[in-house]
Protein backbone atom coordinates (compact mmCIF):
# COMPACT_ATOMS: atom_id res chain seq x y z
CA UNK A 1 0.00 0.00 0.00
CA UNK A 2 1.60 3.48 -1.08
CA UNK A 3 -0.72 5.94 1.21
CA UNK A 4 -0.22 3.31 4.44
CA UNK A 5 3.04 1.91 5.63
CA UNK A 6 3.06 -1.71 6.77
CA UNK A 7 3.13 -0.83 10.39
CA UNK A 8 -0.07 1.39 9.65
CA UNK A 9 -2.07 -0.82 7.80
CA UNK A 10 -1.40 -3.07 10.45
CA UNK A 11 -3.21 -1.12 12.81
CA UNK A 12 -6.30 -2.10 10.47
CA UNK A 13 -6.46 -5.10 9.44
CA UNK A 14 -5.87 -6.65 12.90
CA UNK A 15 -8.95 -6.03 14.30
CA UNK A 16 -10.54 -7.68 11.20
CA UNK A 17 -9.71 -11.01 12.39
CA UNK A 18 -7.01 -12.14 14.35
CA UNK A 19 -7.86 -9.61 17.18
CA UNK A 20 -11.45 -9.21 16.79
CA UNK A 21 -12.99 -6.78 19.36
CA UNK A 22 -16.10 -8.95 19.64
CA UNK A 23 -14.73 -12.37 19.09
CA UNK A 24 -11.45 -12.04 20.58
CA UNK A 25 -11.29 -9.16 22.83
CA UNK A 26 -14.80 -9.75 24.32
CA UNK A 27 -15.67 -5.81 23.97
CA UNK A 28 -18.50 -3.80 22.36
CA UNK A 29 -20.82 -6.92 22.71
CA UNK A 30 -23.55 -4.98 24.69
CA UNK A 31 -25.53 -2.96 21.91
CA UNK A 32 -24.10 -5.24 19.63
CA UNK A 33 -26.65 -8.65 19.95
CA UNK A 34 -29.68 -6.94 20.11
CA UNK A 35 -30.18 -5.09 16.34
CA UNK A 36 -29.30 -8.04 14.59
CA UNK A 37 -32.15 -9.64 13.80
CA UNK A 38 -32.22 -8.25 10.05
CA UNK A 39 -29.23 -6.55 8.17
CA UNK A 40 -30.21 -3.26 7.76
CA UNK A 41 -30.48 -1.95 11.44
CA UNK A 42 -27.21 -3.85 11.53
CA UNK A 43 -25.53 -2.23 9.10
CA UNK A 44 -26.48 1.58 10.25
CA UNK A 45 -25.49 0.44 13.99
CA UNK A 46 -21.84 -0.87 12.00
CA UNK A 47 -21.68 2.71 10.48
CA UNK A 48 -22.73 4.61 13.33
CA UNK A 49 -19.72 3.00 15.50
CA UNK A 50 -17.57 3.31 12.80
CA UNK A 51 -18.22 7.25 12.86
CA UNK A 52 -18.15 7.35 16.45
CA UNK A 53 -14.41 5.57 16.91
CA UNK A 54 -12.91 7.52 13.93
CA UNK A 55 -13.92 10.82 15.15
CA UNK A 56 -13.68 10.01 19.15
CA UNK A 57 -10.38 8.39 18.56
CA UNK A 58 -8.93 11.59 16.88
CA UNK A 59 -10.31 13.72 19.36
CA UNK A 60 -9.07 12.37 22.62
CA UNK A 61 -5.74 11.95 20.79
CA UNK A 62 -5.60 15.62 19.98
CA UNK A 63 -6.51 16.05 23.86
CA UNK A 64 -4.43 13.25 25.47
CA UNK A 65 -1.69 15.85 26.84
CA UNK A 66 -4.23 18.14 27.97
CA UNK A 67 -6.52 15.82 30.40
CA UNK A 68 -5.98 15.32 33.80
CA UNK A 69 -5.66 11.35 34.50
CA UNK A 70 -7.76 11.92 37.33
CA UNK A 71 -11.13 12.65 35.36
CA UNK A 72 -10.23 10.87 31.90
CA UNK A 73 -13.41 8.82 32.08
CA UNK A 74 -15.62 11.80 32.21
CA UNK A 75 -14.25 13.43 29.38
CA UNK A 76 -14.51 10.15 27.56
CA UNK A 77 -17.45 9.81 28.24
CA UNK A 78 -18.44 13.40 27.03
CA UNK A 79 -16.41 13.08 23.77
CA UNK A 80 -18.47 9.80 22.86
CA UNK A 81 -22.07 11.32 24.05
CA UNK A 82 -21.48 14.52 21.86
CA UNK A 83 -20.43 12.47 19.19
CA UNK A 84 -23.64 9.78 19.80
CA UNK A 85 -26.04 12.43 19.59
CA UNK A 86 -24.84 13.71 16.58
CA UNK A 87 -25.36 10.40 15.32
CA UNK A 88 -28.54 9.65 16.67
CA UNK A 89 -30.47 13.39 15.68
CA UNK A 90 -29.37 12.38 12.20
CA UNK A 91 -30.53 9.10 11.93
CA UNK A 92 -33.87 10.93 13.40
CA UNK A 93 -34.08 12.95 10.67
CA UNK A 94 -33.04 11.23 7.38
CA UNK A 95 -34.07 7.54 8.65
CA UNK A 96 -36.82 8.02 11.00
CA UNK A 97 -38.40 4.74 11.07
CA UNK A 98 -34.68 2.73 11.68
CA UNK A 99 -34.17 5.25 14.74
CA UNK A 100 -37.31 3.70 16.29
CA UNK A 101 -36.32 0.09 15.29
CA UNK A 102 -32.86 0.75 17.19
CA UNK A 103 -34.35 2.67 20.08
CA UNK A 104 -32.18 2.83 22.89
CA UNK A 105 -29.41 1.00 20.99
CA UNK A 106 -27.87 4.04 19.58
CA UNK A 107 -27.86 5.74 23.26
CA UNK A 108 -25.93 2.93 24.17
CA UNK A 109 -23.14 3.31 21.82
CA UNK A 110 -21.82 5.52 24.52
CA UNK A 111 -21.36 2.50 26.48
CA UNK A 112 -19.90 0.23 24.13
CA UNK A 113 -17.23 -1.00 25.90
CA UNK A 114 -14.93 -1.18 22.58
CA UNK A 115 -14.98 2.68 22.34
CA UNK A 116 -13.60 3.39 25.98
CA UNK A 117 -11.34 0.43 25.67
CA UNK A 118 -9.73 2.00 22.47
CA UNK A 119 -9.93 5.42 23.70
CA UNK A 120 -7.81 3.83 27.66
CA UNK A 121 -5.73 1.83 25.43
CA UNK A 122 -5.00 3.16 22.16
CA UNK A 123 -6.34 7.23 21.45
CA UNK A 124 -4.34 8.41 25.07
CA UNK A 125 -0.81 7.56 23.86
CA UNK A 126 -0.79 7.67 20.01
CA UNK A 127 -0.69 10.27 17.50
CA UNK A 128 -3.97 11.68 15.99
CA UNK A 129 -3.93 9.61 12.09
CA UNK A 130 -2.48 6.10 14.11
CA UNK A 131 -5.67 6.34 16.84
CA UNK A 132 -7.98 7.26 13.68
CA UNK A 133 -6.81 3.98 11.75
CA UNK A 134 -7.08 2.29 15.32
CA UNK A 135 -10.95 3.50 15.05
CA UNK A 136 -11.58 2.68 11.75
CA UNK A 137 -9.72 -0.82 12.13
CA UNK A 138 -11.87 -1.62 15.34
CA UNK A 139 -15.29 -0.11 13.93
CA UNK A 140 -14.41 -2.17 11.07
CA UNK A 141 -13.84 -5.52 12.99
CA UNK A 142 -17.21 -4.98 15.13
CA UNK A 143 -19.31 -3.67 11.67
CA UNK A 144 -17.89 -7.19 10.26
CA UNK A 145 -19.07 -9.65 13.00
CA UNK A 146 -22.55 -7.65 13.32
CA UNK A 147 -22.86 -7.46 9.85
CA UNK A 148 -22.41 -11.36 9.54
CA UNK A 149 -24.83 -12.41 12.34
CA UNK A 150 -27.35 -9.76 11.02
CA UNK A 151 -26.75 -11.61 7.38
CA UNK A 152 -27.84 -15.33 8.76
CA UNK A 153 -30.36 -14.12 10.89
CA UNK A 154 -32.33 -12.14 8.65
CA UNK A 155 -31.74 -14.80 6.29
CA UNK A 156 -32.69 -17.95 8.01
CA UNK A 157 -35.24 -16.43 10.18
CA UNK A 158 -37.74 -14.47 7.47
CA UNK A 159 -35.71 -15.70 4.19
CA UNK A 160 -35.55 -12.15 3.51
CA UNK A 161 -32.25 -9.71 2.79
CA UNK A 162 -32.46 -6.12 3.26
CA UNK A 163 -36.41 -6.87 3.83
CA UNK A 164 -36.32 -8.48 -0.05
CA UNK A 165 -37.69 -12.32 -0.05
CA UNK A 166 -34.58 -13.98 -1.37
CA UNK A 167 -35.78 -17.63 -1.04
CA UNK A 168 -39.34 -17.01 -2.51
CA UNK A 169 -42.92 -16.36 -1.07
CA UNK A 170 -43.32 -18.59 2.40
CA UNK A 171 -47.68 -17.93 1.28
CA UNK A 172 -47.32 -18.81 -2.61
CA UNK A 173 -44.98 -21.47 -1.41
CA UNK A 174 -42.63 -20.49 -4.19
CA UNK A 175 -38.72 -20.97 -4.47
CA UNK A 176 -37.46 -23.01 -1.61
CA UNK A 177 -40.43 -23.43 0.09
CA UNK A 178 -42.24 -25.11 -2.61
CA UNK A 179 -40.11 -27.71 -1.96
CA UNK A 180 -41.18 -27.57 1.68
CA UNK A 181 -38.68 -24.95 3.05
CA UNK A 182 -39.72 -23.53 6.23
CA UNK A 183 -38.11 -20.11 7.71
CA UNK A 184 -36.92 -21.06 11.24
CA UNK A 185 -38.74 -18.44 13.28
CA UNK A 186 -36.14 -19.08 16.01
CA UNK A 187 -33.22 -17.05 14.23
CA UNK A 188 -35.32 -13.42 15.24
CA UNK A 189 -35.25 -14.22 18.28
CA UNK A 190 -32.64 -12.66 20.84
CA UNK A 191 -31.15 -15.70 22.36
CA UNK A 192 -30.27 -16.90 18.52
CA UNK A 193 -27.94 -13.66 18.30
CA UNK A 194 -25.69 -15.19 21.18
CA UNK A 195 -25.72 -18.48 19.62
CA UNK A 196 -24.50 -17.27 16.19
CA UNK A 197 -21.87 -15.24 17.92
CA UNK A 198 -20.67 -18.80 19.78
CA UNK A 199 -20.75 -20.39 16.46
CA UNK A 200 -18.64 -17.55 14.54
CA UNK A 201 -16.36 -17.66 17.79
CA UNK A 202 -15.95 -21.47 17.05
CA UNK A 203 -15.14 -21.67 13.40
CA UNK A 204 -12.35 -18.94 13.79
CA UNK A 205 -10.85 -20.56 16.91
CA UNK A 206 -10.77 -24.20 14.82
CA UNK A 207 -9.29 -22.00 11.83
CA UNK A 208 -6.43 -20.50 14.06
CA UNK A 209 -5.29 -22.49 16.82
CA UNK A 210 -3.38 -19.97 18.55
CA UNK A 211 -6.37 -18.02 19.74
CA UNK A 212 -8.26 -20.82 21.77
CA UNK A 213 -8.21 -20.24 25.39
CA UNK A 214 -6.53 -22.19 28.35
CA UNK A 215 -9.33 -23.13 30.75
CA UNK B 1 -50.49 -4.52 42.22
CA UNK B 2 -48.75 -2.28 39.39
CA UNK B 3 -44.97 -2.13 41.32
CA UNK B 4 -45.62 -5.92 41.53
CA UNK B 5 -45.84 -6.60 37.92
CA UNK B 6 -43.29 -4.40 37.11
CA UNK B 7 -41.04 -5.58 39.64
CA UNK B 8 -41.50 -9.19 38.14
CA UNK B 9 -41.82 -8.05 34.83
CA UNK B 10 -38.12 -5.99 35.24
CA UNK B 11 -36.58 -9.74 36.54
CA UNK B 12 -37.28 -11.93 34.53
CA UNK B 13 -40.16 -11.10 31.03
CA UNK B 14 -37.42 -8.11 30.59
CA UNK B 15 -34.44 -9.65 31.76
CA UNK B 16 -31.34 -6.99 31.44
CA UNK B 17 -29.17 -9.30 29.71
CA UNK B 18 -30.99 -12.22 28.40
CA UNK B 19 -33.41 -10.11 26.77
CA UNK B 20 -31.58 -7.32 25.94
CA UNK B 21 -27.95 -7.99 26.32
CA UNK B 22 -26.91 -5.25 28.42
CA UNK B 23 -24.37 -4.69 30.29
CA UNK B 24 -22.53 -8.00 28.41
CA UNK B 25 -18.89 -6.86 28.43
CA UNK B 26 -18.89 -7.08 32.17
CA UNK B 27 -21.21 -10.06 32.22
CA UNK B 28 -18.70 -12.07 30.11
CA UNK B 29 -15.51 -10.67 31.80
CA UNK B 30 -16.05 -10.49 35.42
CA UNK B 31 -17.71 -14.25 35.77
CA UNK B 32 -15.36 -16.27 36.12
CA UNK B 33 -16.02 -16.97 39.83
CA UNK B 34 -18.99 -16.60 42.01
CA UNK B 35 -17.69 -14.26 44.62
CA UNK B 36 -16.18 -11.43 42.33
CA UNK B 37 -19.99 -11.70 40.17
CA UNK B 38 -22.05 -11.37 43.98
CA UNK B 39 -19.87 -8.02 44.38
CA UNK B 40 -20.32 -6.39 40.77
CA UNK B 41 -23.86 -8.24 40.71
CA UNK B 42 -24.64 -6.23 44.18
CA UNK B 43 -22.88 -2.92 42.85
CA UNK B 44 -24.91 -2.57 39.37
CA UNK B 45 -27.95 -3.60 41.84
CA UNK B 46 -26.86 -0.21 44.01
CA UNK B 47 -25.84 1.78 41.18
CA UNK B 48 -29.22 1.35 39.50
CA UNK B 49 -31.35 2.15 42.28
CA UNK B 50 -29.54 5.28 42.61
CA UNK B 51 -29.39 6.26 39.04
CA UNK B 52 -32.61 5.46 37.25
CA UNK B 53 -34.67 7.74 40.11
CA UNK B 54 -32.29 10.45 40.18
CA UNK B 55 -32.53 10.64 36.16
CA UNK B 56 -36.32 10.07 35.97
CA UNK B 57 -36.52 13.52 38.16
CA UNK B 58 -33.77 14.85 35.58
CA UNK B 59 -36.18 13.80 32.40
CA UNK B 60 -38.90 15.16 34.42
CA UNK B 61 -38.07 18.33 35.43
CA UNK B 62 -35.94 19.09 32.44
CA UNK B 63 -35.71 17.64 29.32
CA UNK B 64 -38.76 16.58 28.48
CA UNK B 65 -40.99 18.69 26.35
CA UNK B 66 -42.63 21.32 28.30
CA UNK B 67 -40.60 20.15 31.35
CA UNK B 68 -39.43 23.60 31.88
CA UNK B 69 -42.62 25.01 32.96
CA UNK B 70 -42.32 24.94 36.29
CA UNK B 71 -39.36 27.85 35.43
CA UNK B 72 -42.55 29.79 34.38
CA UNK B 73 -45.12 30.23 31.66
CA UNK B 74 -42.30 31.44 28.68
CA UNK B 75 -40.58 28.08 29.31
CA UNK B 76 -43.01 25.91 27.82
CA UNK B 77 -42.25 25.05 24.66
CA UNK B 78 -38.62 24.35 25.40
CA UNK B 79 -37.85 20.28 24.41
CA UNK B 80 -34.61 19.46 25.89
CA UNK B 81 -34.50 15.74 25.32
CA UNK B 82 -31.87 15.79 23.10
CA UNK B 83 -29.61 16.35 25.92
CA UNK B 84 -30.52 13.31 27.33
CA UNK B 85 -27.85 11.45 26.74
CA UNK B 86 -25.02 13.02 28.08
CA UNK B 87 -27.09 14.09 31.01
CA UNK B 88 -27.38 10.65 31.77
CA UNK B 89 -24.21 9.43 31.43
CA UNK B 90 -23.05 12.44 33.11
CA UNK B 91 -25.28 11.58 36.12
CA UNK B 92 -23.94 8.21 36.02
CA UNK B 93 -20.82 9.29 36.05
CA UNK B 94 -20.94 11.47 39.15
CA UNK B 95 -23.00 9.34 40.72
CA UNK B 96 -20.19 6.31 40.75
CA UNK B 97 -17.71 8.62 41.85
CA UNK B 98 -19.72 10.14 44.83
CA UNK B 99 -21.32 6.37 45.77
CA UNK B 100 -16.93 5.25 45.93
CA UNK B 101 -15.97 8.06 48.12
CA UNK B 102 -19.23 7.96 50.39
CA UNK B 103 -18.81 4.17 50.38
CA UNK B 104 -15.06 4.17 51.36
CA UNK B 105 -15.54 6.92 54.15
CA UNK B 106 -18.68 5.67 56.26
CA UNK B 107 -17.62 1.40 55.29
CA UNK B 108 -14.29 0.18 54.29
CA UNK B 109 -15.45 -3.66 54.25
CA UNK B 110 -18.45 -2.65 52.16
CA UNK B 111 -15.67 -0.59 50.04
CA UNK B 112 -13.15 -3.33 50.00
CA UNK B 113 -16.11 -6.24 48.59
CA UNK B 114 -17.37 -3.46 46.24
CA UNK B 115 -14.98 -0.48 45.43
CA UNK B 116 -13.08 -2.47 42.63
CA UNK B 117 -16.11 -2.53 41.24
CA UNK B 118 -17.69 0.76 41.42
CA UNK B 119 -15.65 2.61 38.34
CA UNK B 120 -16.19 -0.58 35.87
CA UNK B 121 -20.32 0.39 36.30
CA UNK B 122 -19.58 3.72 35.00
CA UNK B 123 -19.28 2.28 31.82
CA UNK B 124 -21.94 -0.30 32.29
CA UNK B 125 -24.51 -0.68 29.55
CA UNK B 126 -27.24 -2.07 32.11
CA UNK B 127 -27.10 1.35 33.46
CA UNK B 128 -27.34 3.66 30.79
CA UNK B 129 -29.60 1.36 29.42
CA UNK B 130 -31.72 1.35 32.30
CA UNK B 131 -32.11 5.10 32.35
CA UNK B 132 -32.92 5.04 28.51
CA UNK B 133 -35.36 2.46 28.49
CA UNK B 134 -36.82 4.32 31.96
CA UNK B 135 -37.08 6.73 29.21
CA UNK B 136 -38.69 5.68 26.41
CA UNK B 137 -40.96 3.52 27.98
CA UNK B 138 -42.66 6.65 29.86
CA UNK B 139 -42.66 5.41 33.77
CA UNK B 140 -45.05 7.39 35.46
CA UNK B 141 -44.42 7.89 39.04
CA UNK B 142 -40.75 8.59 41.24
CA UNK B 143 -42.10 5.28 42.81
CA UNK B 144 -42.16 3.10 40.01
CA UNK B 145 -38.90 4.51 38.54
CA UNK B 146 -37.42 3.41 41.93
CA UNK B 147 -39.03 0.26 41.30
CA UNK B 148 -37.98 -0.26 37.83
CA UNK B 149 -34.05 0.71 38.75
CA UNK B 150 -33.67 -1.71 42.00
CA UNK B 151 -35.71 -4.91 40.10
CA UNK B 152 -33.95 -4.54 37.43
CA UNK B 153 -30.16 -4.62 38.88
CA UNK B 154 -31.37 -7.83 40.51
CA UNK B 155 -32.45 -9.40 37.52
CA UNK B 156 -28.55 -8.68 36.27
CA UNK B 157 -27.86 -10.05 39.34
CA UNK B 158 -29.20 -13.23 38.91
CA UNK B 159 -28.10 -13.36 35.71
CA UNK B 160 -24.51 -12.93 36.33
CA UNK B 161 -24.82 -15.33 39.60
CA UNK B 162 -26.03 -18.13 37.45
CA UNK B 163 -23.45 -18.05 34.44
CA UNK B 164 -20.84 -17.64 37.59
CA UNK B 165 -21.96 -20.51 38.86
CA UNK B 166 -21.95 -22.70 35.87
CA UNK B 167 -18.72 -21.71 35.08
CA UNK B 168 -17.11 -22.60 37.87
CA UNK B 169 -18.89 -26.13 37.03
CA UNK B 170 -17.89 -26.16 33.65
CA UNK B 171 -14.37 -26.41 34.17
CA UNK B 172 -14.51 -29.79 34.84
CA UNK B 173 -15.97 -30.73 31.34
CA UNK B 174 -14.46 -31.57 28.21
CA UNK B 175 -15.52 -28.79 26.66
CA UNK B 176 -13.97 -29.37 22.58
CA UNK B 177 -11.31 -27.15 22.43
CA UNK B 178 -12.06 -23.88 19.97
CA UNK B 179 -15.16 -23.26 21.96
CA UNK B 180 -13.58 -23.14 25.55
CA UNK B 181 -13.71 -20.01 27.45
CA UNK B 182 -15.61 -17.73 25.37
CA UNK B 183 -17.60 -19.59 23.14
CA UNK B 184 -19.51 -22.09 25.59
CA UNK B 185 -20.34 -19.36 27.61
CA UNK B 186 -21.94 -17.48 24.64
CA UNK B 187 -23.84 -20.53 23.79
CA UNK B 188 -24.74 -21.21 27.19
CA UNK B 189 -26.41 -17.90 28.02
CA UNK B 190 -27.92 -18.05 24.74
CA UNK B 191 -29.48 -21.35 26.34
CA UNK B 192 -30.23 -19.37 29.32
CA UNK B 193 -31.97 -16.83 27.16
CA UNK B 194 -34.33 -19.47 26.22
CA UNK B 195 -34.86 -20.50 29.50
CA UNK B 196 -35.78 -17.03 30.54
CA UNK B 197 -38.29 -16.46 27.15
CA UNK B 198 -40.47 -19.12 29.33
CA UNK B 199 -41.24 -16.33 31.72
CA UNK B 200 -43.40 -14.16 28.66
CA UNK B 201 -46.79 -15.40 29.77
CA UNK B 202 -46.55 -15.00 33.22
CA UNK B 203 -47.58 -11.79 33.12
CA UNK B 204 -49.89 -11.49 30.51
CA UNK B 205 -51.24 -15.22 30.34
CA UNK B 206 -52.71 -15.47 33.91
CA UNK B 207 -56.27 -16.69 34.01
CA UNK B 208 -56.66 -13.51 36.64
CA UNK B 209 -56.07 -11.11 33.73
CA UNK B 210 -57.76 -12.43 30.77
CA UNK B 211 -61.50 -11.29 31.64
CA UNK B 212 -60.33 -7.94 31.68
CA UNK B 213 -58.66 -7.97 28.29
CA UNK B 214 -61.30 -10.29 26.37
CA UNK B 215 -63.68 -7.41 27.72
CA UNK B 216 -61.70 -4.67 26.46
CA UNK B 217 -60.39 -4.95 23.02
CA UNK B 218 -58.48 -1.13 23.29
CA UNK B 219 -56.49 -2.51 26.21
CA UNK B 220 -55.47 -5.73 24.19
CA UNK B 221 -54.60 -3.81 22.18
CA UNK B 222 -52.12 -1.74 23.72
CA UNK B 223 -50.76 -4.73 25.45
CA UNK B 224 -50.03 -6.28 21.95
CA UNK B 225 -48.39 -3.54 20.80
CA UNK B 226 -46.17 -3.19 24.05
CA UNK B 227 -45.23 -6.39 23.26
CA UNK B 228 -44.51 -5.80 19.76
CA UNK B 229 -42.39 -3.04 20.94
CA UNK B 230 -40.41 -5.23 23.42
CA UNK B 231 -39.54 -7.20 20.74
CA UNK B 232 -37.30 -5.81 18.12
CA UNK B 233 -38.38 -7.26 14.84
CA UNK B 234 -41.54 -7.07 12.55
CA UNK B 235 -41.25 -10.61 12.19
CA UNK B 236 -41.42 -11.67 16.16
CA UNK B 237 -44.45 -9.38 16.30
CA UNK B 238 -45.88 -11.45 13.09
CA UNK B 239 -45.17 -14.60 14.60
CA UNK B 240 -46.78 -12.72 17.67
CA UNK B 241 -50.19 -12.35 16.00
CA UNK B 242 -50.07 -15.89 14.35
CA UNK B 243 -50.09 -17.71 17.73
Amino acid sequence: MGLLSKKDSKLIMDPLADNNPITIQVLGICSALAITAQLKPSIVMAVSVLFVMGVGNVVISLLRNLIPSKIRIIVQLIVVATLVIIVDQVLKAFAYSLSKELSVFIGLIITNCIIMGRFEAFALGNKPWRSFLDGIGNAAGYGVILIIVGFFRELLGSGTLFGFPVLGNPVTKTGLYAIGYENNGFMVLPPMALIVVGIIIWVQRSKNKDLIEEN
Amino acid sequence: MEHLELFFKSIFVDNMVFAYFLGMCSYLAVSKKVSTAVGLGAAVIFVLTVTVPLNWLLDQYILQEGALTWLGPEYAEYDLSFLSFILFIATIATMVQLVEIVVEKFSPSLYNSLGIFLPLIAVNCAILGGSLFMQSREIETFGLALNYGFSSGIGWFLAILAIAAIREKIRYSNVPAPLRGLGITFIITGLMAIGFMSFGGMLTGGSEEKPSLDSDPESLGTQMEEKIESTETPEVSTLLTKN
